[in-house]
């Protein structure tokens, strides 16, 4: 399927692997209207992948067929080299994919920290009445999971607000959040889509930030949605283009860019 | 201490008491509504028919036996064998989960993301054929359900407290079930509580509580955290079933009693546990009192059957998210 997928080291001296996530001839209909249209592309170990295209273009729904919130009708999700067989998206939350929403959905009655705290759901492996009565083993895995989310909350700067309740923040602390409960999992793949979306130009730094380190110290895998062009074209190391369904673009962000399909996709093209 | 104040004392006593049976029925409601939304009518019933199946176990009784009878024309009855109270009590239980299982499988599984007045008419529906299911199964007679609990006043703390008045004054009478009943929902509570609060299971309850995408994402499965809630709203109804009918044989009425739940909810508020428990003790010992002061002196008795229901009205009216509920905020 992929042409050359040999391991490298990127410029800033990180390390791309094999290819993770493999997606073959995915295509995806509501009803009549074909939202993808027989897309493949791959995401590979350690990078980050962005997708781009005009608005219908079909990126969420791209995401949701990663996550497992969609269904292909035909195509293959193909993840760490098998086949994977049609999951519900908690299946595929619990194989390490790990994702936020473009409209941001948390637990809005809840803590920052217990928020958080649900994204440790699968690392926690003692039973439920050890963890009731608080039990030897189940309070050292309650703490190590607590410091877990500690690191991450350091890390990513909300420490004011661990007690607050989500309902109560504004909205570039959501997406913040957000972003930890994912983190929290420890993703193998981390998927976010349109992670700056609604942001001021500093929030937008802030996040573009935290990706690259999350990429960098962690080694997690990246595929993200995102509009901003120049936000794209810095944070990313390939690039898929979208439009009406269809992939017209995929490569370096360099090639992307001088692409005349993506340049007519997004500027518009006289039809004579 | 005048024996009047005594009295006094006495009534707020059975209050409490009767307060925390009706909390253990709202208990079983509001565990359900906070998971899913769903203003589960049938809860009542779920208290009558666990008390019937632990009936009909206990006294081994043959499940279905009109029916088989009918059909083949034999005439069973019973086994022949009188099962253990405590493995009685786990083969309800058993039973209350493959209950729970199949109300998720067979009817909410397929209601996913209606309006709340469709999941609440889905349960009355729910209700009707439990309540048909009990009666096909162990029969329509009334059962006793002997577990085993103390009845009768409590002879120790009326010796206890007798020398607190003078000389008409007897000493408190306290019903012994009442006593084994509070004791019962304190723990019931205290378990509740710590399950919902430190376990993994209990934070994904509250997670599938207020977000369904978001658990999704997070690798929790709803179905398992429905099926676990009904099987706990079971539990709660078995624990409210054993002492209701234990107080008054189990019988089809007592399926009614959720409808006195339904004042301890506009009272506590719909999402709350600890509003369920204060929502119980208040119209306790609310309709208790006001029987004792106002009712019987000056309206002639029998106030506890409405009192209830007037004090819900009035909270309507002012405060429609009860004590505890979560503040109604409609954002523009």
């Amino acid at each position: 399927m992929t042409a050359d997928a040999t391991p490298y080291v990127t410029e800033d001296g990180r390390q791309i692997g094999g290819v993770m996530m493999d997606l073959r001839d995915i295509t995806l209909r509501f009803g009549g209207v074909e939202a993808i249209k027989s897309i493949s592309f791959d995401i590979r170990e350690g990078e980050i992948r962005a997708i781009i295209g005009p608005n219908g273009a079909g990126k969420s729904s791209m995401l949701n067929v990663i996550s497992g919130f969609y269904k292909p009708q035909e195509g293959e999700v193909h993840f760490r080299g098998k086949k994977r067989p049609p999951m519900r998206p908690y299946q595929v939350a619990r194989q390490g994919v790990a994702r936020t929403f473009q409209n941001i959905a948390l637990f809005e009655g809840m803590s920052v920290l217990d928020n958080i705290m649900t994204g440790r759901m699968g690392h926690i492996k003692s039973n439920m009445l050890a963890q009731a009565i608080w039990a030897g083993k189940a309070q050292r895995e309650e703490n190590e999971n607590r410091e877990a989310v500690e690191r991450i909350i350091d890390f990513l700067e909300i420490q004011a607000i661990r007690k607050t309740p989500v309902g109560r923040l504004p909205y570039g602390l959501k997406k913040r959040v957000e972003l930890a409960r994912a983190l929290a999992a420890e993703p193998d793949l981390l998927l976010l889509d349109e992670p700056m979306a609604g942001m001021n130009v500093e929030e937008k730094e802030d996040m573009s930030r935290f990706i690259l380190d999350v990429n960098d110290e962690f080694g997690t895998t990246i595929a993200l949605i995102e509009h901003d062009m120049g936000v794209v074209m810095d944070l990313s190391d390939r690039v898929v283009v979208m439009d009406y369904g269809r992939k017209i673009g995929d490569g370096t962000p360099d090639e992307v860019r001088n692409n005349q399909e993506v340049i007519d996709a997004y500027l518009g093209v006289a039809h004579d | 201490m005048s024996a009047d104040f005594l009295y006094g004392i006495e009534v707020v006593l059975n209050g409490l008491m009767a307060g925390v049976l009706y909390a253990l029925v709202a208990l079983g409601f509001v565990l359900i509504y906070k998971a899913s939304g769903i203003f589960n009518y049938a809860q009542g019933v779920m208290a009558l028919f666990s008390a019937l199946t632990l009936a009909g176990i206990m006294s081994g009784q043959v499940p279905f036996a009109h029916l088989i009878n009918a059909i083949f024309g034999t005439d069973i009855h019973y086994f022949g064998w009188n099962v253990p109270v405590l493995a009685a009590i786990i083969l309800t239980l058993v039973v209350m989960v493959i209950f729970a299982w199949c109300v998720q499988r067979f009817v909410f599984r397929h209601l996913v993301g209606q309006e709340p007045i469709i999941l609440f008419m889905a349960t009355i529906g729910l209700a009707y054929f439990l309540e048909g299911v009990g009666d096909l199964m162990w029969g329509s007679d009334i059962k006793t359900l002997a577990v085993g609990l103390p009845q009768g006043g409590s002879l120790w703390v009326e010796d206890a407290t007798s020398g607190l008045g003078g000389d008409d004054f007897y000493g408190f009478f306290i019903d012994k079930l009442d006593m084994v009943a509070t004791v019962v929902a304190i723990i019931l509570v205290a378990g509740l509580i710590a399950f919902s609060q430190y376990t993994k299971q209990g934070r994904a309850m509250r997670a599938v509580a207020d977000d369904h995408q978001a658990a999704l994402s997070v690798g929790i499965s709803l179905n398992f955290i429905w099926v676990l809630v009904w099987s706990l709203a079971g539990l709660v109804a078995l624990v409210a079933g054993i002492m209701w009918g234990a107080k008054s044989g189990v019988q089809f009425s007592l399926s009614l009693i959720a409808l006195k739940a339904l004042p301890v909810l506009m009272l506590g508020g719909f999402t709350s546990i600890p509003g369920a428990i204060v929502g119980g003790l208040i119209i306790g010992v609310g309709e208790k009192l006001f029987e004792y002061l106002i009712g019987a002196p000056f309206l002639g008795g029998a106030t506890e059957n409405w009192f209830a229901y007037v004090l819900a009205l009035l909270f309507l009216v002012f405060r429609p998210q009860g004590l505890f509920g979560e503040r109604i905020i409609e954002r523009v």
